[in-house]
C-alpha cells in the first residue's frame, strides 16, 4: 500500500477527533476525541517513519503516547474532582474556574 | 494481501472514530475507541512498526481504557446525556453542532490538501526497503537502543512527566473534607523517629518499656 493512504486514514482520524471536540458536552467523551486526535497524529508519525525508514517517527509516536497517558490521568482526576464536588459534567456548564 | 489487510482495518479505525464521537452513552464511546486502537495496531503493523504496535495493545487498549472505564462507571454517563436530553436540540445547540461539522470537513480537505498534494515523490511510494531479522527497523531492540542512545533525554524527559502526572492526579482526586478533622494520636511527626521506642505510652507508665 502506498504511504497515501495511511495519510489520508491518519487526517480522516484527526478531523473525526476535532469534529468530536467541538461538538460533544460531556468532558469524558472530549478526553475520548482528544485521544483519537493524537492517536490520527501517531498514525502519521508512523507512515513518516515508515517513508524515510528510520526509527525517529516511532520515538515521537512512543512520546506521543506517553504524553497522552498524562493526560488522561490529569483529566479523569479533574472529572472525578468535579464529580466529587457535584458540579455539571458538561463542558458548557463549566465555565468559571473558581474554586 | 496487505492491501485487503489495510482497508478492513482503515474501516475498523474509522468506524471506530466515528463511533466515539456519535455515539450517545461514554460507555459504548469507551468501547468504540478499544475497537479503533486495535484496528489502529493492526495499521501499524502493516506499517512495521511492531513494537509500537504491540504498546499501543498492552499500554493504551488495556490499561488507560480502563481507567476509562472505571471513570465512566463511577461518575456514570447519566448527568451528560441527562442535561443533553433535557436541553434538546435546540436551535443554538444544532447550529454549533452543525458549525462544529462544517469546521471538520474544511480541516479535513485541508489536510488532504498538504499531506496528498504535496507533490513529495516518497509519499506515493512504498517507503524505505526493509529487511528481516531481529534488529530490523521497528523491532523492540531497534527501538530500545534508540531510546537509550539517541534519544536518551526524551526517555527520561516521558519519565519524569509521568511521574508529575501521577502526583498530579492523586492530589487532585484525594477526598477533601467530609470526614471531620484528622486524628491527632494517629498522625506521625518527624520527632517520633528520634525519641526511644515506647517513650509515652502505658507501657513506660508501669515500668515496662518495649
Amino acid at each position: 500500500m502506498s504511504i497515501a493512504w495511511y495519510l489520508a486514514v491518519s487526517a480522516i482520524v484527526f478531523c473525526v477527533g476535532a469534529v468530536g471536540v467541538m461538538t460533544r458536552r460531556n468532558p469524558l467523551v472530549v478526553l475520548l476525541c482528544l485521544e483519537l486526535m493524537l492517536n490520527g497524529a501517531n498514525l502519521a508519525l508512523i507512515a513518516f517513519s515508515r517513508m524515510w525508514g528510520n526509527g525517529d517517527g516511532q520515538i515521537l509516536a512512543l512520546v506521543v503516547m506517553t504524553v497522552a497517558a498524562c493526560e488522561v490521568c490529569i483529566g479523569l482526576g479533574m472529572i472525578v474532582a468535579i464529580y466529587r464536588r457535584h458540579l455539571p459534567i458538561d463542558v458548557d456548564e463549566l465555565r468559571e474556574l473558581q474554586g | 494481501m496487505s492491501s485487503v489487510v489495510f482497508f478492513i482495518a482503515a474501516i475498523g479505525v474509522i468506524s471506530g472514530a466515528i463511533g466515539v464521537v456519535m455515539l450517545r452513552d461514554p460507555f459504548y464511546s469507551v468501547l468504540a475507541l478499544v475497537a479503533h486502537l486495535l484496528s489502529l495496531a493492526v495499521l501499524f503493523l502493516l506499517l512495521r512498526s511492531e513494537f509500537v504496535a504491540a504498546v499501543q495493545v498492552v499500554v493504551y487498549a488495556g490499561a488507560v481504557m480502563v481507567l476509562y472505564v472505571f471513570v465512566v462507571a463511577y461518575v456514570g454517563g447519566e448527568s451528560g446525556s441527562l442535561s443533553e436530553r433535557l436541553r434538546g436540540p435546540g436551535p443554538v445547540g444544532s447550529g454549533l453542532r452543525l458549525g462544529g461539522a462544517i469546521l471538520g470537513g474544511a480541516l479535513l480537505v485541508e489536510l488532504l490538501i498538504a499531506l496528498l498534494g504535496t507533490g513529495l515523490e516518497a509519499i506515493n511510494g512504498q517507503g524505505a526497503g526493509y529487511s528481516g531479522g531481529p534488529h530490523a527497523f521497528g523491532t523492540p531492540a531497534y527501538i530500545g537502543k534508540l531510546l537509550l542512545t539517541r534519544f536518551l533525554l526524551a526517555f527520561e524527559v516521558a519519565s519524569f512527566l509521568l511521574l508529575i502526572a501521577a502526583v498530579g492526579a492523586v492530589v487532585l482526586a484525594r477526598r477533601r473534607g467530609g470526614l471531620g478533622e484528622e486524628d491527632e494520636a494517629d498522625r506521625m511527626t518527624p520527632l517520633d523517629l528520634l525519641r526511644p521506642q515506647g517513650t509515652g505510652t502505658m507501657a513506660e507508665g508501669v515500668g515496662r518499656r518495649p
